[in-house]
């Protein structure tokens, strides 16, 4: 397929996968954010928005400037509404290889973008809609595309956002004073229940971080997405040799998830942070070689045409 | 010919594969005010519209399913086989397996619609100039699988912007040395580059000579009468009527620059008289066709607008099919005669009905195409056993 198309399709899936992750952490920081007083309240915004990656743009930045930055800025790729537009935008250029059906549920999300309330209470509602709309794009992409390399570059840049996406959510851990009960976490991750019924009751915060990050079957942990995402890049490649891995991305990842799964557990809380920017640096890092192995922009030739 | 703008000394001589240069044509057809079919204009650069037919057909198809049920009307989806089978067809000798794709200009263009459209339809790539590279006269595509080789275009862009080292040199639409490629017989692009020439409304006036001439046939649909403002006399009495007349530039599209002289203020007419006399080979006067209407909602009530016919035809080199339908373009503001879609106009299904209770059936000459059957399988392992059973062990 043309590298163009699958970097579009790589893309849609980052930035599907982002906005679905933007609005489950918004979701349940907002929660705590309006109870705290209004000085913390200003702090602990901006090292919220510090872990998703962004700065503030003024010094004043509080709570209103936390949800345009984290839910409605259309023209930032941090935003939940800047990752819909990014996503539907890559579609747009792809169109002749989405499904109708994925375009089009694109498109209705990108237009139903700026139909709710910018205020506390709307941006809840916009986050279980966000949660809506990306399920709904995922189960379409699923169910509408073939399972081709198309499909692959999609599913891949979805496992490779979700791995991010997780790590960040861990990290908001620390910025609130207090810290995020583990039960929200949890539920920030859609995985409170999954959790209850593999841990039953029995559980301290150390079984929930494992969850998160080590579980094998709940496909929001860091290991799961990851090893989903090395499935992507065999499949892509599946170009086995006697010794190694020539596919950079390959030995990224697998170096990433391995260093989570055979690390010993009882270290993982103390050395959680370290090991969240550890993912957080792996998934950029593998994004890079698959640009470079994939969609060789390095070796776009740069046509400078005489000025007239 | 050679004081055409279009006319590009670059494809001088240039012999194309199946000896095709129009692999598809939208000649635009008026009815004037006696009934009298007309050859309006020639379009055989980059006819669009073609979308139009086929969207309108299904919506028309959902929501008059009546209409459908009470006349046979000749179904127009066989289109973008038809297309593919004739690119694949003028493919460059030798090549037994062709790769076609569809050059567009990107997302920004207004026809890109039909562009993604047409390449989902054919399922071929849509490429843009980026993503081609020429080497060797040959033409490939950057694949996530390394470089493609690409043996027919089917080009969506104007020649102007088709090759740097040919054409505008600022163009990043295009890709250098498409041009020779395809003069090397490397690659067929359709339409041929330089057809131009033949969109040129002088060179419109000379067809039915031609058609005389080289085919020793008389024209079936007459073309609009034209007045050549080289000419002197044509000249004079054009600047005499200009208030009656419609003068158009010989390169125009989408109804730019036209001037229709019963609705031009006289600042505008004698604007237009000194631009015709600075330049009468850029120009061409016709009298005011009143063009034929059909009825149309317009607001809440049904009233006649005026209509004009695109069939589209494809060539592959041994015959010419013309789609059973065609895009009827109105001018949705009433009294209008400006159908452009660029202008505010509209468009129409338009039906050509079976005469016969029995389909005409139609066999679309079907050619091998490889298909790609072999998938990569990665075995998926699962030699771990997760806690839960691990306990209960």
């Amino acid at each position: 397929m043309l590298s163009r198309i699958a970097e579009s399709l790589f893309w849609i899936g980052r930035y599907v996968e982002r906005a679905d992750g933007t609005a489950r952490i918004l979701d349940v920081h907002l929660e705590r954010l309006n109870h705290l007083p209004m000085e913390e309240r200003k702090s602990v915004a901006q090292e919220l928005l510090a872990v998703m990656g962004a700065k503030p743009q003024s010094e004043d930045f509080g709570l209103p400037e936390l949800l345009h930055a984290l839910a409605y800025d259309k023209t930032s790729a941090t935003s939940i509404a800047g990752s819909l537009g990014a996503a539907r935008e890559n579609a747009r250029r792809a169109r002749e290889t989405v499904s109708s059906g994925l375009w089009e549920s694109l498109n209705t999300t990108y237009y139903g973008l700026s139909q709710h309330r910018k205020d506390v209470v709307g941006t809840y509602r916009f986050c279980n809609w966000t949660l809506e709309r990306t399920a709904m794009v995922s189960g379409l992409a699923d169910t509408t595309v073939s399972h081709d390399d198309s499909w692959l570059f999609l599913v891949l840049g979805r496992s490779l956002e979700r791995a991010d996406m997780t790590a960040r959510m861990l990290s908001t851990r620390d910025v609130l004073s207090a810290g995020m009960s583990w039960v929200n976490m949890l539920r920030c991750a859609g995985a409170y229940e999954s959790f209850l019924r593999t841990r039953r009751a029995a559980f301290g915060d150390q079984h929930a971080a494992e969850f998160l990050l080590l579980d094998r079957l709940f496909p929001r942990s860091i290991v799961y997405a990851l090893r989903d995402a090395d499935e992507c890049l065999a499949k892509l490649d599946p170009s086995a040799q006697r010794v190694g891995f020539i596919n950079d991305a390959r030995r990224i990842v697998g170096q990433a998830r391995t260093f989570l799964e055979f690390h010993r557990t009882d270290d993982l809380m103390s050395e959680l942070p370290e090991h969240m920017e550890r993912v957080q640096k792996a998934v950029s890092q593998a994004s890079d070689a698959i640009s470079r192995k994939y969609f060789n922009q390095a070796d776009e030739l740069a046509w400078v045409g005489e000025v007239s | 010919m050679t004081t055409s703008a279009h006319f590009h000394r670059q494809v001088h001589g240039f012999e194309p594969a199946g000896g095709v240069r129009v692999h598809i044509s939208g000649i635009d057809v008026v009815r004037d005010a006696a009934g009298t079919f007309r050859v309006l204009e020639d379009n055989v650069r980059v006819p669009s519209g073609v979308s139009y037919v086929l969207e309108n057909r299904r919506a028309m198809a959902k929501g008059l399913p009546e209409a459908f049920g009470q006349q046979l009307i000749r179904p127009v989806e066989e289109y973008p086989r038809r297309l593919l089978s004739a690119l694949r067809k003028t493919a460059p000798a030798g090549v037994d397996d062709p790769t076609v794709v569809v050059l567009t200009p990107g997302v920004f263009n207004s026809a890109y619609f039909e562009h993604t459209l047409l390449a989902g339809l054919m399922g071929v790539e849509l490429v843009e100039g980026r993503d081609l590279i020429c080497r060797g006269n040959r033409v490939y595509m950057r694949t996530t699988a390394g470089e493609q080789r690409v043996d027919v275009i089917y080009k969506r862009i104007d020649d102007d912007f088709l090759d740097p080292l040919q054409f505008r040199s600022d163009s990043m639409l295009g890709c250098p040395g498409l041009v020779n490629a395809a003069r090397a017989g490397g690659v067929t692009i359709a339409n041929a580059v330089g057809n131009g020439v033949a969109d040129d409304k002088l060179v419109y006036s000379y067809v039915p000579d031609l058609i005389r001439y080289y085919l020793s046939e008389e024209p079936i649909i007459a073309n609009v009468d034209t007045f050549r403002l080289e000419e002197k006399e044509a000249r004079e009495y054009t600047l005499d009527n200009l208030a009656e007349l419609v003068v158009k530039p010989v390169d125009g599209s989408g109804g730019k620059g036209l001037v229709i002289g019963p609705d031009a203020s006289t600042d505008e007419l004698d604007a237009l008289r000194q631009r015709i006399i600075a330049d009468p080979r850029g120009w061409i006067a016709q009298p005011v066709l009143q063009l034929s209407t059909v009825p149309t909602l317009g607001g809440d009530k049904f009233g006649p607008r005026h209509v004009d016919l695109r069939p589209f035809a494809v060539n592959d080199g041994d015959d010419v099919w013309v789609l059973p339908g065609g895009l009827t373009r109105v001018a949705l503001k009433e009294g209008s005669l400006i159908v452009n879609s660029s202008q505010g106009g509209g468009s129409k299904d338009t039906w050509v009905l079976a005469d016969s209770p029995q389909m005409p059936v139609e066999t679309v000459p079907r050619q091998s195409v490889t298909v790609r059957e072999r998938v990569s399988v990665w075995p998926v392992e699962s030699n771990w056993r997760d806690r839960q059973s691990e306990q209960q062990q």
